[in-house]
């Protein structure tokens, strides 16, 4: 006790040194209200598409290279944005602090990217363009996205691959030095710059080795295995982070004068996804709760080809490259009687007659076939397994069939092609796709939905950032394949580090509030509290029970399908299993020390009440677009049918309090450039 | 494809923190499914042990596709296990038998002190890589990606290297805990490429030294990290690596 | 960071040492051998071998400091990185290795060469001094026989009737001083079988020893790839057989009667 006084007191002294130059300043500047009102201004600059960028750049305000130093930001996450973003700060010469749960950077889940990255080099010379990009990725997203942004990312994304070579990235070459490409889903062009099939890990490791590059130069201060679980606004203005040390349990706090998330997406909201087992939407909607906008929270990726459940115990889902339909046929069996024998082992699809098989993706979509975009071979897919066609003992599969191909390129050619893919499956499922067909089902991927922010990707908390899939940004309503790696390294090297200096410049290098300061305080004290409620509940359920079964509600309700009646009911169930964890919840242990289930209790209780939000906006969303797909509207045949009229608009959520319905805000999307049509794969 | 439900035993290593003496515990693991991985196995021992009123096992993972190295744990003495070329998460059960009895440790080594059961701490990694693990460039002022053309042999077995995924299983197999897998993966990866050439001997001299400093042990050529390791990353590479440091160790000599 | 900091204070750098003169120990060991052969072409073979090594003057004792030198690195260089391998790894697994898939165990296993070297070293060594001290010191208390090797010498005016089967002639010019009877020393040394078993064993060490050390000199000077394995390791286990054999030979001819 002794001890806290005399550091205290030393403090106040230090403090008091300062005390002058810091608080005058702040006073002039910010008016003295609590709140910065709630307001959308995505604050587009004027002028022509290809001109924005390059007047905005120029209008921007630079901080001085000299008081670069005096300035601290504080970047939450270090995947391909986050830890890009630090590094390049750092260069800049700001301070940085970066944190992140996983034991490493290193770790973070861009990591598992397979695909690749794309970017409008035009290296294959076959007509890509900035412009091209630009417009393939707004159709992509089916209009939902805003132009401008994207615009951006696609200028950007040629600097990308640039920075990613010279960082010594080993990109897929042709015999004659330069770099190869390959095409993926959405495009015509080859644009695609790849790693083998680790693209993400590769580029992940480039960034990384730039961050630890302004670690070991003192630049960057790293807070491995810790996680961030809420934000401290000052006035209004978003001034530092509580963290709890994950090894100790040690809760503390970090002031700034401005601070980043870049902490990925909420697939994990599903249970089961692609996602790491420790990615979560904490961070975002502990920024949310505190007055951040969360946007299109409904607009989640399922991607077509993981590999099905194998039963209760799964813990997550494995994807498989979607290169895979390239050469691999979908197909079920037409009659539910055998699709049911297969399922008790009774039947081997090698014996199902090719007329008692149904391609059902050859057969609904003639002239694209296998290849059709994500979300229609994932719809397809239930369809036909809810029709109790599917061919896995849970009844969720349907087959990826390669032996037509084996039969045509023989199977060295196919073993070149996918070998690894199928040593992979081997592993999994211990069958032999050379032999067999393989399985597949879709799972939740990536979310397109985040954290609402302007053109310089701040949210609409002044100093609060958001980067890479943890915002809304580029994607709309689909993303498509090799731009998640592209956005988040877009964000990070090139349009963060300078729109981040229009704020700091700004506020000047005086608003920085001392960590005595009482909102830190008080938002440390609510985190203690609230981890203290989790521990001692003391009942009798595992926060992954909790976690399984929320996953199975949004799943049901709000997955590859949704309607009004599923939606309504889900925000009907959710409060419940709410009240439910927060009544039974057993998390054993202590906080002072390594507790896994505490972590995880944290977290589920955000899914929990993110999860009702997610539904509440996929309700309101009365049309079906990219990834969001509203039984009630849809075409004769079955595809999405968009409301252009009413829905281009983004939807951005105000949290209202606990346990109050959170309002909806809408930033109407204008296309000056895109003109809007129907997808059609037939 | 699932076979019969198998009932297991487990010893594992619980150590509550770095100061704990640590001890084997065992736990029976009934009704385990062939087609589960080693970690949900683990999930399932574990909810069971937190249904008992006792603390879950503490291990380490994220991805649970094989990627991000997180997941280390030494299985039956065998780092991740021993199937070639795969992580512990991607271990599934039907390599195992009913009535086996497994142990589970974690990471041994000196450089990895334990944070708890099976999580070990390998910040030691970090700080080799921060001591000269990268290109020195800066974002922006580089040239474009095209005006560097690499061999595609060079740049292929610089993907070999760099494929590394940093989990350590090559300290916790080698007898002497040696790191030189991980850091020859690097220092191959990035000498192999040209835009690592200006930086070759000083990143070689710099990676070396702080691998020593981190107590690392050094490497008798024993092959027993290539054999374990995920990405089966070759003994070749640290041949390699002791190429750069004579190449370095002779030119900083000169100079 | 100077060269000589680079060599001798960081670990690849001991490692290069160990294999450089690991190296020239090895080209020590063959010549010796080569040397140790000549006893079977008859003792005049041999005493003009080792006078004429002897006749080297300076040069011997450049050659016997130089080994000196190599030897005390090698071991310093070796104690101290064994030491550092024992550090590394404080707490042993207590699970027997068995890996999922079982025909890879002799993968994940290091090979006994491999993990003895410090003891096959030091074992080495310490017969290395006995040897010495028994052929070069020739101290007559650890010969096993009630002869003092110091008076095996070469002189043929008065040379006994008894001694007359070791006598060699020495070529002219080089009557005298140096003209040790090795013939003779090795005859009567290895005559005890003790000697020549502790020598067979010893041998058989520095054989075990090499089997593993030739081969991995090559990888820590970074000449050893996937392609050149095979046939490193082909060279490693050749050269130490036959190493094996050559010594071997010598006191196996002794005992069994081939040297006359």
């Amino acid at each position: 006790m002794a001890a806290k006084k005399k550091t205290t007191a030393a403090k106040a002294k230090a403090a008091k040194k300062t005390t002058t130059r810091k608080t005058a300043p702040r006073a002039a500047k910010k008016v003295s209200q609590k709140k910065v009102p709630f307001k959308l201004d995505s604050g587009i600059p004027a002028g022509a598409m290809d001109e924005k960028w390059d007047k905005h750049r120029f209008n921007l305000k630079l901080v001085n290279p000299a008081n670069k130093r005096k300035y601290e930001v504080i970047v939450v996450g270090s995947g391909l944005a986050g830890a890009s973003a630090a590094a390049t700060l750092a260069e800049l010469g700001y301070n940085v602090k970066c944190f992140c749960y996983q034991d490493s950077p290193r770790r973070a889940h861009s990591i598992a990217a397979q695909g690749g990255i794309n970017a409008a080099k035009n290296y294959q010379n076959d007509g890509d363009s900035v412009y091209r990009l630009f417009y393939d990725t707004v159709k992509g997203g089916d209009y939902r996205s805003r132009e401008a942004n994207v615009y951006r990312l696609a200028q950007v994304s040629v600097d990308i691959i640039d920075q990613c070579a010279a960082q010594g990235v080993p990109f897929a070459r042709e015999y004659g030095g330069l770099l190869a490409n390959r095409s993926f889903g959405g495009a015509q062009v080859s644009r695609t710059f790849y790693a083998r099939g680790q693209t993400g890990q590769q580029l992940l490791l480039g960034a990384y080795s730039s961050l630890n590059r302004q670690i070991g130069l003192g630049k960057v201060k790293m807070y491995p295995r810790t996680e961030m679980l809420d934000v401290v606004l000052v006035e209004g203005h978003a001034k530092g982070i509580v963290v709890r040390d994950m090894v100790t349990g040690k809760i503390s706090n970090h002031s700034a004068h401005a601070v980043v998330l870049a902490t990925g997406g909420y697939g994990n909201v599903f249970f089961l996804s692609t996602n790491a087992m420790g990615c979560n939407v904490t961070a975002a909607y502990r920024a949310y709760k505190r007055g951040a906008a969360f946007a299109n929270p409904c607009f989640t990726q399922i991607h077509p080809t993981c590999i099905p459940v194998s039963g209760e115990h799964q813990s997550k889902l494995t994807l498989m490259s979607e290169s895979l339909r390239n050469d691999g046929r979908v197909w079920v069996p037409k009659d539910k009687k055998i699709a049911a024998k297969i399922r008790s082992g009774e039947l081997n699809p090698k014996d199902i007659a090719d007329k008692d098989r149904d391609y059902f993706l050859e057969r609904k979509y003639p002239s694209f076939g296998n290849l059709v975009p994500r979300d229609v071979a994932s719809r397809n897919a239930k369809e036909v397994c809810d029709e109790g066609r599917g061919v896995v003992p849970s009844g969720l599969g349907v087959y990826l069939d390669f032996a037509d191909a084996i039969k045509r390129m023989g199977e060295n050619t196919v073993r070149e092609r996918y070998g690894n893919l199928f040593d992979m499956y081997e592993k999994i499922t211990g069958s032999n796709a050379y032999k067999n067909p393989m399985t597949i089902y879709p799972a939740v991927h990536y979310t397109m939905g985040g954290l609402w922010v302007d053109y310089n990707l701040m949210s609409n908390l002044p100093g609060l950032f958001a980067i890479g899939e943890a915002n809304f940004s580029d994607h709309g309503a689909n993303r498509l394949g090799a731009s998640a790696l592209m956005q988040g390294l877009a964000d990070g090297y090139f349009v963060l580090p300078y729109t981040i200096g229009q704020y700091l410049a700004n506020v000047g290098i005086d608003d920085r509030p001392n960590q005595d300061d009482p909102a830190f305080s008080a938002v440390q004290q609510e985190v203690e509290t609230r981890i203290n409620n989790l521990l001692s509940i003391n009942g009798d359920r595992t926060p992954t029970s909790f976690h399984r079964e929320l996953g199975k509600i949004i799943w049901d309700n709000c997955g590859m399908s949704r309607n009004k009646k599923g939606l309504e009911e889900a925000i009907q169930i959710i409060p419940k299993l709410r009240k439910e964890f927060w009544q039974n919840l057993s998390v054993p242990g202590e906080n002072a020390s390594l507790n896994q289930s505490l972590e995880h209790a944290g977290r589920v209780a955000d899914f929990l009440e993110f999860g009702e939000l997610m539904c509440r906006d996929a309700l309101q969303r009365e049309e079906s677009c990219g990834g969001h797909f509203r039984e009630e509207h849809q075409t004769p045949e079955g595809e999405a049918k968009r409301n252009d009229a009413k829905f281009s608009f983004v939807g951005a959520w105000e949290y209202q309090g606990e346990n109050k319905t959170p309002k909806l805000h809408k930033e109407t999307l204008a296309y000056e450039e895109v003109k809007m049509t129907q997808r059609s794969y037939k | 494809m699932s076979g019969e439900a198998m009932n297991l035993t487990l010893r594992v290593w619980r150590q509550d923190d770095a100061e704990d003496a640590g001890r084997f515990e065992t736990y029976n693991a009934p009704d385990i499914s062939p087609d589960m991985s080693f970690l949900e196995m683990l999930d399932v021992v574990n909810e069971g042990i937190i249904a008992d009123g006792g603390e879950p096992i503490a291990f380490d993972s994220d991805c649970r596709e094989g990627i991000c190295g997180t997941c280390s744990m030494v299985i039956n003495g065998v780092a991740h296990g021993g199937q070639q070329g795969t992580t512990a998460c991607q271990l599934h059960m039907r390599h195992f038998r009913d009535g086996d009895t497994i142990t589970i440790e974690p990471w041994r080594a000196t450089a990895f002190p334990v944070h708890r059961d099976l999580i070990v701490d390998r910040t030691s990694f970090e700080r080799i890589q921060q001591a000269g693990g990268f290109i020195s460039v800066r974002t922006g002022s580089v040239p474009d990606a095209n005006a560097t053309p690499v061999p595609k042999e060079d740049s292929d077995l610089a993907m070999d290297a760099a494929q590394c995924i940093g989990c350590g299983a090559c300290v916790a197999a080698c007898k002497n805990a040696s790191a030189m897998l991980f850091v020859a993966a690097k220092v191959s990866h990035l000498s192999l490429m040209p835009q690592g050439q200006p930086e070759r001997e000083r990143r070689a001299l710099a990676m070396v030294q702080q691998m020593d400093e981190e107590g690392f042990g050094n490497c008798t050529v024993t092959g027993s990290c290539e054999a374990v390791c995920p990405k089966e990353i070759s003994l070749d590479f640290i041949a390699r690596m002791n190429r750069e440091y004579g190449r370095a160790i002779l030119k900083s000599g000169c100079n | 960071m100077s060269l000589a900091h680079n060599i001798f204070n960081t670990s690849l750098g001991r490692k290069y040492l160990m294999a450089l003169t690991g190296a020239g120990l090895f080209g020590f060991v063959v010549m010796h051998m080569l040397g140790n052969l000549t006893i079977f072409a008859g003792p005049a073979a041999i005493n003009e071998y080792a006078a004429n090594l002897h006749s080297l003057g300076p040069l011997l004792w450049v050659a016997r400091l130089g080994l000196l030198a190599m030897v005390a690195i090698h071991i310093w260089a070796a104690v101290k990185l064994s030491a550092e391998n024992k550090r590394a790894r404080q707490v042993r697994y207590e699970g027997a290795v068995q890996p999922v898939d079982e025909d890879r165990k002799s993968e994940i296993v290091s090979r006994y060469a491999s993990r003895t070297m410090i003891y096959s070293g030091l074992i080495i060594a310490a017969f290395a001094f006995y040897h010495l001290a028994h052929y070069t010191w020739k101290v007559p208390q650890i010969n096993g026989v009630d002869a003092d090797f110091e008076e095996f010498y070469v002189h043929e005016e008065d040379a006994g009737e008894e001694q007359v089967a070791f006598v060699t002639v020495l070529p002219e010019g080089k009557e005298g001083a140096n003209g040790a009877d090795v013939y003779r020393m090795v005859k009567t040394g290895f005559g005890v079988w003790w000697v020549s078993a502790f020598y067979v064993v010893a041998v058989g060490l520095l054989c075990v020893h090499l089997s593993h050390g030739l081969s991995a000199m090559f990888q820590s000077r970074g000449f050893k790839t996937k392609s050149t394995e095979k046939l490193i390791n082909r060279f490693a286990c050749t050269a130490s057989w036959l190493l094996f054999i050559g010594y071997v030979s010598v006191p196996l001819g002794v005992l069994f009667g081939f040297v006359k």
